[in-house]
């Protein structure tokens, strides 16, 4: 269970988050929506200790997150991230990228490793590019190959930060048939997404960002169909 | 070919000074690039105000022109009373200068591997230092090296300097057999062609390593 509680972060004298309260349960699905510049991404950066917060408190599975002594390092293999660029490691080959974690950071034996690799490669689609280098990738591809170089780790949850939103349009579905396919396998995902459809498809909740608060959560149809705050109301209609 | 008194020892003469620049070179080149890496790991990690003074000293070593450094290093030496064979003066000075150079293309070449690749290793659980070690190093060193091996051949031909503690070197050699036999230009052709033959293979091995990487970036 992932629980954020009152958490404030700024950047110098910017405050992107202003008081978030949210808590994610084993099992669960929340896509976060919202304009540029509401906090969003920032806040996905803050659940895994990639970014500190100024007050209040994130927990994952009871462990804090930004607690002197929290091994972050060690967080972080159960809670995965994937971003809007891929980040592929471009001297690895496909293979290799996928396999690099698990060996040196989960200390798997070669043979071990490769095994998950190929396995989790073939499970979004790549079994026909294990030896190829990432450039030689479409953007799709590669963003795939990033989901399956965080699922290599066996996470328990699953970070996605807009990641379809650096993709050629034509590209999109197949990084969303992914997501999806993970959400019905019983994956804990918080994607952040400017994928309306694909939010209220895949969505237990879909909460609404605006300027740093959380101003709505609630289920895809309560929040699709009947929004309650005049901002997520604009925000549906200019996406619309 | 035409008329020289160049004999055979002569020739065996100019090869010891060969020997004595590559012995330089690749003493200076070794301490200086692993020098180098540590300055220029250091200076990333502690920011442009706190590696300030590190910085400051590394300049220093980059604009006193090199022949200054060697006497300033010889005489420094004697007056603390080390006791260093030219060798070792020669070496020592040539290493600071070449970490000098170095730690600069260090930190080039760290800066250029992009923060959000950084970023995914950590988010994987690597370590700072896992990240340094599968990530940041692997991709540093295809954009250090063609500077790192200009780096190199510029030292080579530096390293001619150290004539001037006594050492007989591959131009020291020359010069010795140019106010003997009186055939400066073509005794200093052979010395260049010597140089040549010296510096070639190691623009081709940076070429070559370029080829095999550049595929993949």
């Amino acid at each position: 269970m992932i629980e954020i509680k009152d958490v404030r972060k700024s950047f110098s004298t910017l405050e992107v988050l202003k008081g978030i309260n949210l808590t994610v349960n084993k099992g669960e699905v929340v896509t976060i929506i919202g304009g540029s510049g509401s906090g969003k991404s920032t806040l996905l950066t803050c659940i895994n200790g990639l970014e500190p917060i100024n007050a209040g408190q994130i927990t994952i599975d009871g462990t804090v997150v930004h607690a002197k002594d929290t091994d972050l390092n060690k967080l972080r293999r159960k809670v995965g991230i994937v971003f809007q660029q891929w980040n592929a490691f471009p001297h690895l080959t496909v293979l290799e990228n996928v396999m690099l974690a698990p060996r040196k950071v989960l200390g798997l034996a070669k043979e071990k490793a490769e095994e998950i690799a190929v396995k989790q490669l073939t499970h979004v689609g790549l079994a026909e590019k294990l030896n190829v280098y990432p450039n030689r990738m479409s953007g799709g591809q590669q963003q795939r190959m990033a989901i399956a170089r965080a699922l290599a780790m066996s996470p328990e949850y699953m970070l996605f930060d807009e990641v379809t939103s650096a993709l050629d349009p034509m590209l999109v579905g197949e990084v969303l048939d992914t997501l999806k396919m993970l959400a019905e396998e019983g994956m804990t995902m918080i994607c952040v997404t400017h994928e309306m459809a694909f939010a209220r498809d895949v969505s237990d909740r879909v909460a609404f960002f605006h300027h740093g608060v959380m101003a709505e959560i609630g289920t895809p149809d309560q929040l699709f169909g009947a929004p309650q705050h005049p901002d997520t109301q604009a925000f549906l209609a200019s996406v619309r | 070919m035409f008329d020289t008194a160049l004999t055979w020892n002569d020739l065996a003469f100019l090869a010891q000074g060969a020997a004595m620049t590559l012995a330089v070179t690749a003493v200076s080149v070794t301490i200086g690039t692993v020098l180098g890496i540590l300055f220029g790991v250091l200076r990333v990690q502690l920011g442009a105000i706190w590696s300030a003074p590190l910085t400051f000293v590394l300049d220093v070593f980059r604009s006193v022109p090199l022949l200054i450094q060697l006497v300033l290093g010889n005489a420094l030496q004697s007056i603390a009373k080390l006791g260093w064979a030219p060798f070792t003066t020669s070496c020592v000075v040539l290493s600071l200068y070449t970490a000098a150079y170095c730690s600069e293309i260090i930190r080039g070449g760290i800066g250029a591997v992009p923060a959000t690749t950084r970023r995914a290793a950590r988010s994987l659980g690597m370590t700072w230092w896992q990240d340094m070690r599968y990530i940041v190093a692997p991709l540093a060193t295809r954009v250090s090296l063609p500077a790192w091996i200009g780096l190199t051949l510029g030292v080579m031909k530096d390293s001619a300097l150290v004539l001037w503690l006594g050492l007989i070197e591959l131009l020291r050699a020359s010069q010795i057999l140019v106010t003997r036999l009186q055939e400066p230009l073509f005794i200093l052709l052979i010395c260049g062609v010597i140089y040549f033959v010296i510096s070639f293979p190691i623009a081709r091995l940076g070429g070559y390593l370029e080829r095999r990487w550049s595929p993949n970036d």
